[in-house]
């Protein structure tokens, strides 16, 4: 489990905090998300996970332990992190790609084993793209480039997936199943922590929503107490609706036209 | 890659290499080779194989082994197809810094520490000058910072030359001419030393450059200290380049083009990339030496001019594909 007590985050040269003291935690087995305008601090909360940034004060921690109780290598091998964006410049083969992600459990002289290849085996299997193996990452498609980029960090062998913007790009087709495959992963005892502009999506499979805005938590709660009207409209500063899914009764947000 | 293709590489590179030895103002029987190697041949072809043909062969692979791999590493960790040690400047900062110490009386194994540093400068000064541009990240940024830097590494050399001794002016041209016609094996022992320690270490960083070459943020995901294994990229990196500038001077594009050519053979490991790029380095630079004593004997072109007339179409090739 991954909890945020009161972290506080200031990039350089900046005037104001990117995080000014969030708290937040993920439950295990469930999905938990991070949602908010553009320049809210979502990515910041994944980049000071990985110690990209700094914290000022607070504190984050990991199955209990402190950030920096752990070196890189263990808190890779416990938490799985895919970026917002990840351009190669120079495309391998995604069997190579995937099997970067045992990286933390190597060491210089180690050479992957039989349990490295089990767990890049079953890694691929589980995000259902063991038949393009043999592909290069630079002829798939946006949906085929984000599943093996997950099986990459499922390769990690953590039980918590942390991810920024998995569906950024992607058709809705393609989106629904990113995120069918993250529930059944939470379902699996993954413990999932994503950052994400796709309200209905998250409001549709997060157990939980975490509302940023400049830097603070301003809601938190199971996605029909974050999806309430007034909060969001202030937080967007644009005119929204609320509606149930006639299906299942998922708060469902509807933009309405600023006139 | 298959067993079939490593042993393509070293068969090319033996092939080359034999070739370089026969060819020349004087020519050697390719069957009087063996001979003469173990100098029990003819007395004439003895000398002309061991005291001059076999150290330039030796000395052109070497350099062309620091080179490609200095090439590749910096390829990967900078993802930067157009990264090389000559392009980002570095070679240019290690030729003043050993111009400077041989005009100061340093010579032997100290020599390549003194290009190293003049190296190193370079690197700072460049990511300064990027950094400055406010384009850190970006490749064409930072190899036009390299330029810059490698155009004032350039003009430095012209100042000492403008109040050098004769003798030192004619070691500042040799330096910026790139060259291996005076190797000795003294000076070849110096470089095997620096490439064994710096092909060494660059091998155990093979797999960082690997996550490396994900980008930054998913590097620093995958457990790997981003600032700590860059740092050690370009230092290791800079010191095989400054080695070879140490031993021949500046010969450009060998560290552009050769990864190229180790990935167009399905390389994509940085491992087995930096051993076929050593590979590959040693055939082109044993290659472009030939090709310079051939070209219009008896004079000899400029093993530097020959990797230019080889490297600018590719780096022009390559700079269209990344605009």
């Amino acid at each position: 489990m991954i909890s945020f007590d009161g972290a506080t985050v200031r990039y350089p040269g900046a005037e104001r905090d990117a995080l000014d003291r969030v708290s937040l935690a993920t439950p295990r087995g469930a999905i938990t998300a991070v949602v908010g305008p553009n320049g809210s601090g979502k990515s910041t909360i994944v980049r000071s996970l990985i110690r990209r940034v700094p914290l000022r004060q607070g504190r984050i921690s990991v199955d209990g332990r402190p950030l920096d109780e752990l070196d890189g290598p263990e808190l890779a091998r416990r938490v799985a992190v895919v970026t917002q964006r990840e351009d190669l410049t120079f495309p391998v083969l995604v069997s190579d790609y995937v099997a970067i992600g045992r990286f933390p459990h190597l060491g210089v002289w180690h050479v992957a084993g039989p349990v490295d290849e089990t767990a890049i085996a079953e890694a691929m299997r589980t995000a259902g793209v063991d038949d393009l193996v043999e592909r290069r990452v630079d002829t798939l498609s946006g949906g085929e480039w984000q599943r093996v980029r997950l099986a990459r960090a499922l390769a990690q062998g953590g039980d918590v997936l942390v991810l920024d913007e998995p569906t950024t790009f992607l058709d809705i087709g393609h989106q629904m199943a990113v995120f069918e495959l993250l529930e059944r992963l939470a379902h699996a005892g993954q413990t999932i922590l994503l950052v994400s502009h796709e309200l209905n999506l998250v409001a549709r499979f997060a157990s939980h929503l975490v509302l940023l805005d400049h830097g603070r938590v301003v809601a938190d709660g199971s996605p029909s107490d974050v999806m309430q009207p007034s909060v969001l409209e202030r937080v967007y500063q644009w005119p929204i609706s609320i509606a149930a899914d006639p299906v299942d009764g998922t708060p469902t947000l509807v933009l309405r036209r600023s006139r | 890659m298959s067993t079939g293709r490593w042993l393509l590489l070293g068969v090319v590179l033996a092939a080359v290499s034999i070739l370089a030895i026969a060819v020349g103002t004087i020519p050697v029987p390719i069957s009087a080779i063996w001979d003469a190697l173990r100098g029990t041949g003819d007395t004439q072809l003895t000398y002309v194989v061991r005291a001059l043909r076999l150290p330039r062969v030796v000395m052109a692979s070497l350099v062309g082994v620091g080179l490609g791999m200095s090439g590749a590493a910096l390829q990967g960790t900078m993802r930067n197809p157009l990264a090389e040690p000559y392009l980002l400047g570095v070679s240019g900062g290690a030729a003043v810094g050993a111009v400077l110490a041989q005009a100061a009386g340093v010579t032997g194994a100290f020599l390549p520490l003194a290009a190293f540093a003049g190296a190193i400068v370079a690197v700072l000064a460049a990511f300064v000058v990027a950094h400055a541009a406010g384009a850190r990240g970006d490749p064409r940024v930072l190899l036009m910072a390299g330029v810059v830097v490698g155009a004032f590494a350039n003009a430095a050399i012209m100042v000492v030359l403008a109040n050098a001794e004769p003798n030192t002016v004619r070691n500042a041209l040799w330096w910026m001419m790139g060259s291996v016609g005076e190797a000795t094996w003294p000076q070849i022992a110096v470089l095997s030393g620096y490439l064994v320690l710096g092909g060494g270490a660059l091998f155990t960083l093979g797999r960082q450059i690997d996550v490396l070459a994900l980008g930054e943020d998913a590097a620093a995901g995958l457990g790997l200290d981003v600032d700590t294994a860059i740092r050690r990229v370009f230092f290791v990196s800079s010191l095989l380049a400054a080695a070879t500038v140490a031993a021949a001077g500046l010969v450009g594009f060998v560290g552009l083009v050769v990864p190229h050519i180790a990935r167009a053979f399905g390389l994509r490991r940085h491992r087995s990339l930096l051993v076929a790029s050593a590979l590959i380095g040693a055939t082109l630079v044993v290659s472009a030496d030939l090709l310079g004593r051939v070209l219009r004997p008896p004079a000899e072109l400029p093993l530097g001019a020959v990797t230019a007339l080889v490297g600018v179409p590719f780096f022009l090739a390559k700079l269209r594909r990344l605009t």
